[in-house]
């Protein structure tokens, strides 16, 4: 066991983790997940938050089971292997408001930084927009990083915080085995108060089992390699340190080969699934995205591993995600196959505004 | 010439934080004794693979509570 364990914390652990996601993701969109969305952290984030009624669009509705497994898998493999830590106590509320910047720019260009990936080795070449918006926005949170931007420490925490966040994963799942139907509408059909769509991307789903498997193997891998799809293009501009970039060249290769396996390789800018071609705000969006996961310090992933150690400022990163999910849509801020929203370009620079106040304001007060 | 010794304590900070740290203080010394305190063994691994890189030696002394003290010599 701790043989597995201290291979996967080698240099070959984000390799081992990048090339199994890199060949599950399409495996999930071949059993049913949307087009080049085999995982997006984001938007199954905002697919959880319109199950849940936190917003009312139809097409993107369902308790996604990849997002689950992803924390209870980081759970188990911080339990077996002692690092599940409780702790709290880094601006909390900066993380819950990063996370829905984060979101908000995500949902500007249509994915997380996994989707980015899986977008590219789809062959949706509007993803090197976003890739380059996201490699953008990370730098400047690391020059905010460089002129001594800190969160600020946590602290060790009782135990039972740190199970808070993996509890509710395990309330979603039993709202996704029993989906209750007892809420009314105004012409007194029974609806809610779990929301599944019928139609669009929500609609689109590869079997429960299966992706709660890939979202708990995932989580295992992940939490055991540190993989982090931020932190990679990060250590490599800022430490010099390129251990986590080896993880993602190789979910990206491992990914393209799959989708040419899968005859799911359709490469061009237009008619692309779940994306627009809008160069200018799939730069922005992700620019934004970028900056909000470096000042959080990970990936959308990242964060939903660090939840499984117990993490609970990571799980208010990941709470102010499904939250500002529900508001991307309530306040037509996600953009669709149609390009942006009317406010999408808005909200990126409003985010960028407030993340660049929070990048030049927040230092550690104590030493 | 006597060595010099710096002491960090990077408890409690989030990624990148402790390596960014570290390297600033391998950076400032160039040889000497750096002690970095740490309570995550992520923070653990990236400010040893990083010391290592820069031809540093690494020892881990593991604390009682958890945390660990990272001994950087060159």
């Amino acid at each position: 066991m701790s043989l597995v364990s201290n291979f996967l914390m080698s240099r070959w652990g984000p390799i081992v983790t990048g090339t199994v996601i890199g060949i599950l993701a399409p495996i999930l969109v071949r059993l049913g997940n949307p087009g080049n969305m085999g995982i997006c952290v984001v938007c199954f984030s905002r697919d959880i938050a319109g199950a849940l009624g936190l917003h009312h669009n139809s097409a993107v509705q369902y308790i996604r089971p990849e997002i689950i497994g992803f924390v209870l898998g980081a759970l188990t493999a911080a339990l077996v292997f002692s690092e599940f830590k409780p702790r709290t106590g880094s601006a909390p509320l900066v993380r819950f408001l990063l996370g829905m910047f984060a979101v908000f720019g995500a949902l500007v260009f249509l994915g997380c930084p996994w989707r980015a990936y899986l977008r590219l080795s789809g062959g949706d070449w509007n993803a090197i927009l976003g890739i380059l918006g996201l490699i953008a926005g990370i730098s400047i949170g690391i020059a905010f990083l460089r002129m001594g931007f800190s969160l600020g420490r946590s602290r060790p925490a009782p135990r039972a915080l740190g199970f808070v966040m993996p509890s509710v994963m395990i309330a979603l799942l039993v709202l996704l085995l029993t989906a209750p139907q007892f809420g009314q509408d105004a012409s007194g059909n029974v609806t809610g108060p779990i929301f599944f769509s019928e139609t669009g991307p929500g609609s689109q789903q590869a079997p429960l089992i299966i992706s709660l498997a890939a979202g708990l193997l995932i989580g295992l891998l992940a939490q055991r390699s540190r993989f982090c799809t931020v932190g990679a293009i990060r250590d490599v501009i800022l430490l010099r340190d390129s251990h986590l970039l080896y993880g993602i060249a190789a979910f990206i290769v491992t990914a393209f080969i799959t989708n040419l396996a899968l005859g799911q390789f359709h490469h061009g800018f237009e008619n692309q699934p779940v994306a627009h071609s809008n160069a200018l705000w799939n730069f922005g969006g992700m620019l934004l995205a970028g900056l909000a996961f470096t000042l959080a310090g990970g990936c959308p992933g990242r964060q939903l591993f660090l939840c499984g150690e117990g993490d609970a400022d990571a799980a208010l990163f990941v709470t102010g995600m499904i939250v500002g999910a529900g508001f991307a849509h309530n306040f037509s801020v996600a953009s669709s196959t149609a390009g942006p929203a009317a406010f999408g370009p808005l909200a990126v620079a409003v985010g960028l505004v407030i993340c660049t106040v929070i990048g030049l304001t927040m230092r550690e007060t104590r030493t | 010439m006597m060595s010099q010794t710096k002491t960090i304590d990077a408890r409690g900070l989030s990624c990148p934080q402790p390596a960014m740290l570290a390297r600033r203080a391998i950076n400032e010394l160039g040889k000497g004794t750096i002690e970095v305190l740490v309570d995550s063994v992520t923070a653990r691994e990236n400010i040893s693979r990083l010391a290592q890189n820069c031809g540093w030696s690494v020892t881990v002394d593991y604390q009682p509570e958890g945390d660990c003290r990272i001994i950087l010599v060159k």
